[in-house]
């Protein structure tokens, strides 16, 4: 088993999804049977072999550096919180985060 | 009276153009159809009022003789492009509530052209998984049955016994199956538009990556993602692609090149192309059915005058363990932004701090295959298996994709069953190792990594009587010649059976 309950314990935290601990131990064997069966990458010669991060081959678009006038572009602050759990004055508002 | 819901998006298109009918009286009877149909589930959210107001507008348009390429069709929408005012949860918990303040580029481009919204399909949670049961909004089902004794039937108002329509678009493809569109969105990340048209005998087409924007889609794999139609028949695929694609300056991996026209490589045949036949694709413990039907479509094409060229592709058993590193990776990373500030879900208490807010929100909001992947994505992006996991992938994603180049040395067009099976029973694999699910992908998956187009065709009806497809896959940017190819299937399979309509 590649996976046990600490490390799933960890990267949940990393992940932040609160996993309650009944569930840590069943996830921990969940995710070792996925990387396990993963594991048979382990078997391909990869040496000199260029990791491939996308299938497109081109340079990224560059523009001038202005705002757009579309609904990429500036401007619109009542949209930009209009789905907001909570906002106050067009900014989103979160639990104190600086004592 | 024509039955309206009957007619092929191309015909309805002409039909339409010809003032044969209104896009009111289309419409009209694809939202009955619908409401009918809730047995299904195939809709999150039916928009009928929005469709009806969109209907008028094109018959005034129509009228003038004037109106785009689709205008008055009327089309369903896969819950993960963003509709602007229109609620759009990618079939999650954690986007409760969420109206877009935009629209996606591709419902943007097919309402320029004219169509009209019916609904917002479902899907699987953020497009993960294989049979459309990782839905919070429940599953789909498909609108095909078994023959016989264990056949889908309602009891007391519930579908007892039904099928998975497939997956991830299984909103899309149940709904195209059912005649509740003419045509559907969907989107592809391992076989998401293919697999479920498979299932339902319906065409599925995903582009290749780069030819349709993913702007205003939501994302779960931006590598690998991209939207193409299901619809009934080829040439309304050719059609819907045509709207859809397109260079877009909001997405950095949409390419800048001419959309040709896709309908008008119907018809020309494939005579002459060579098409590859890759032997790693016969698989231990597939079918006997779908062996025969992929026999069968190797000798439609050689009858139709194609030279059929034996191919190997060794790599390809790598292309799923590949696929569950590349896309949870991508998905962690992507799924990072649902943190119950912006938008959607916001689960705490008085008393809860920030870390607090972030982890009960995405605890509540995401359900169990997202939060797999998630933590699957994170490990294998974390210190100390970065490179083992992720970076050892992409390296076998690159030896898959050279391979597919060197085999596009020898051949126009490459051809494949789309699954390893017929639709399964829902709940079936529910319980089942999710390995096992995953398997569902097996010949869809490895286009995804190279970037490649492919196409699901209705090609024949098991012993149980389910459709059962078969796939052609492309070179980059040549849906052209696909398409050439899909059209050659679809002449030679006939493909003409319905589901009876039990859910009524």
């Amino acid at each position: 088993m590649s996976i046990d309950k600490e490390t799933v314990r960890k990267v949940a935290k990393l992940a932040r999804i609160a996993e309650p601990e009944e569930r840590l131990e069943p996830l921990a064997k969940e995710l070792s049977g996925i990387l396990d069966w993963i594991e048979m990458l382990n078997e391909v010669d990869v040496e000199g072999v260029e990791a491939m991060a996308s299938t497109v081959e081109t340079q990224l678009p560059m523009r001038e550096d202005v705002l757009t006038h579309d609904y990429t572009g500036g401007g619109k602050p009542e949209d930009i919180v209009a789905n907001a759990p909570k906002t106050e004055d067009h900014f989103f508002v979160v639990p104190k985060v600086v004592e | 009276m024509t039955d309206y819901t009957e007619l092929s998006l191309a015909d309805l298109r002409d039909g339409l153009k010809k003032k044969d009918f209104t896009s009111a009286e289309v419409t009209d009877a694809y939202i009955a159809r619908i409401e009918g149909a809730a047995a299904l589930n195939a809709f999150i959210t039916p928009t009928p009022d929005i469709a009806r107001d969109k209907a008028t507008e094109s018959d005034a348009r129509l009228a003038k003789g004037e109106g785009g390429a689709l205008e008055g069709v009327p089309l369903g929408i896969k819950d993960l492009f963003c509709t602007r005012d229109t609620l759009t949860t990618a079939a999650s918990h954690i986007l409760d509530g969420f109206h877009p303040k935009y629209e996606s580029t591709v419902t943007t481009n097919l309402f320029a052209d004219g169509a009209v919204m019916l609904g917002k399909l479902n899907l699987d949670e953020f497009a993960m998984g294989s049979s459309n049961e990782t839905s919070y909004y429940g599953d789909v089902v498909n609108p095909w049955r078994r023959t016989g004794d264990n056949a889908t039937r309602i009891e007391a108002g519930k579908v007892v016994g039904g099928l998975t329509p497939g997956g991830s678009s299984g909103g899309s493809s149940s709904a195209v199956a059912a005649r509740l569109c003419a045509g559907a969105t969907a989107t592809d990340t391992g076989g998401s538009i293919r697999q479920p048209a498979a299932f339902t005998g319906t065409v599925g087409l995903k582009p290749t990556y780069g030819r349709v924007s993913r702007w205003g889609v939501v994302a779960f794999a931006s590598s690998l993602d991209q939207a193409g139609p299901i619809t009934r028949t080829v040439r309304d695929s050719a059609i819907m692609l045509k709207s859809m694609a397109g260079h877009d300056p909001k997405d950095s991996t949409c390419i800048d090149r001419p959309v040709p026209d896709y309908e008008a490589v119907l018809g020309q045949g494939v005579k002459g192309l060579k098409i590859g036949v890759p032997k790693e694709y016969r698989i231990d413990g597939m079918p006997e059915e779908i062996e025969k039907l992929w026999q069968q479509g190797i000798d439609w094409m050689r009858d139709a005058g194609a030279e059929i060229v034996d191919i190997s592709l060794p790599m390809t058993k790598y292309a799923l363990p590949v696929y569950y590193i590349v896309a949870p990776a991508e998905a962690s990373s992507n799924l990072a932004r649902y943190d119950g500030v912006k938008y959607g879900l916001r689960v705490a208490d008085d008393k809860d701090n920030i870390t607090a807010l972030y982890e009960k929100t995405r605890a509540a909001g995401f359900g169990d295959e997202v939060k797999r992947r998630i933590l699957i994505g994170t490990y294998v992006l974390s210190a100390g298996y970065y490179d083992a996991y992720y970076i050892r992938a992409q390296k076998v994603r690159k030896k898959i994709f050279d391979e597919f180049q060197e085999a596009y040395k020898q051949v126009d067009l490459i051809l494949t069953p789309s699954t390893p099976s017929a639709a399964f029973g829902l709940g079936e694999k529910k319980n089942a190792d999710p390995v096992e699910m995953y398997l569902n992908d097996i010949f869809t998956v490895t286009a995804n990594l190279a970037g490649l187009p492919g196409i699901s065709v209705p090609a024949g009806l098991d012993g149980q009587g389910l459709p059962l497809g078969l796939q052609l896959i492309g070179r980059p940017f040549d849906e052209e010649t696909l398409l050439k190819g899909a059209d050659a299937l679809e002449q030679s399979a006939g493909f003409t059976a319905k589901p009876d309509e039990w859910w009524v």
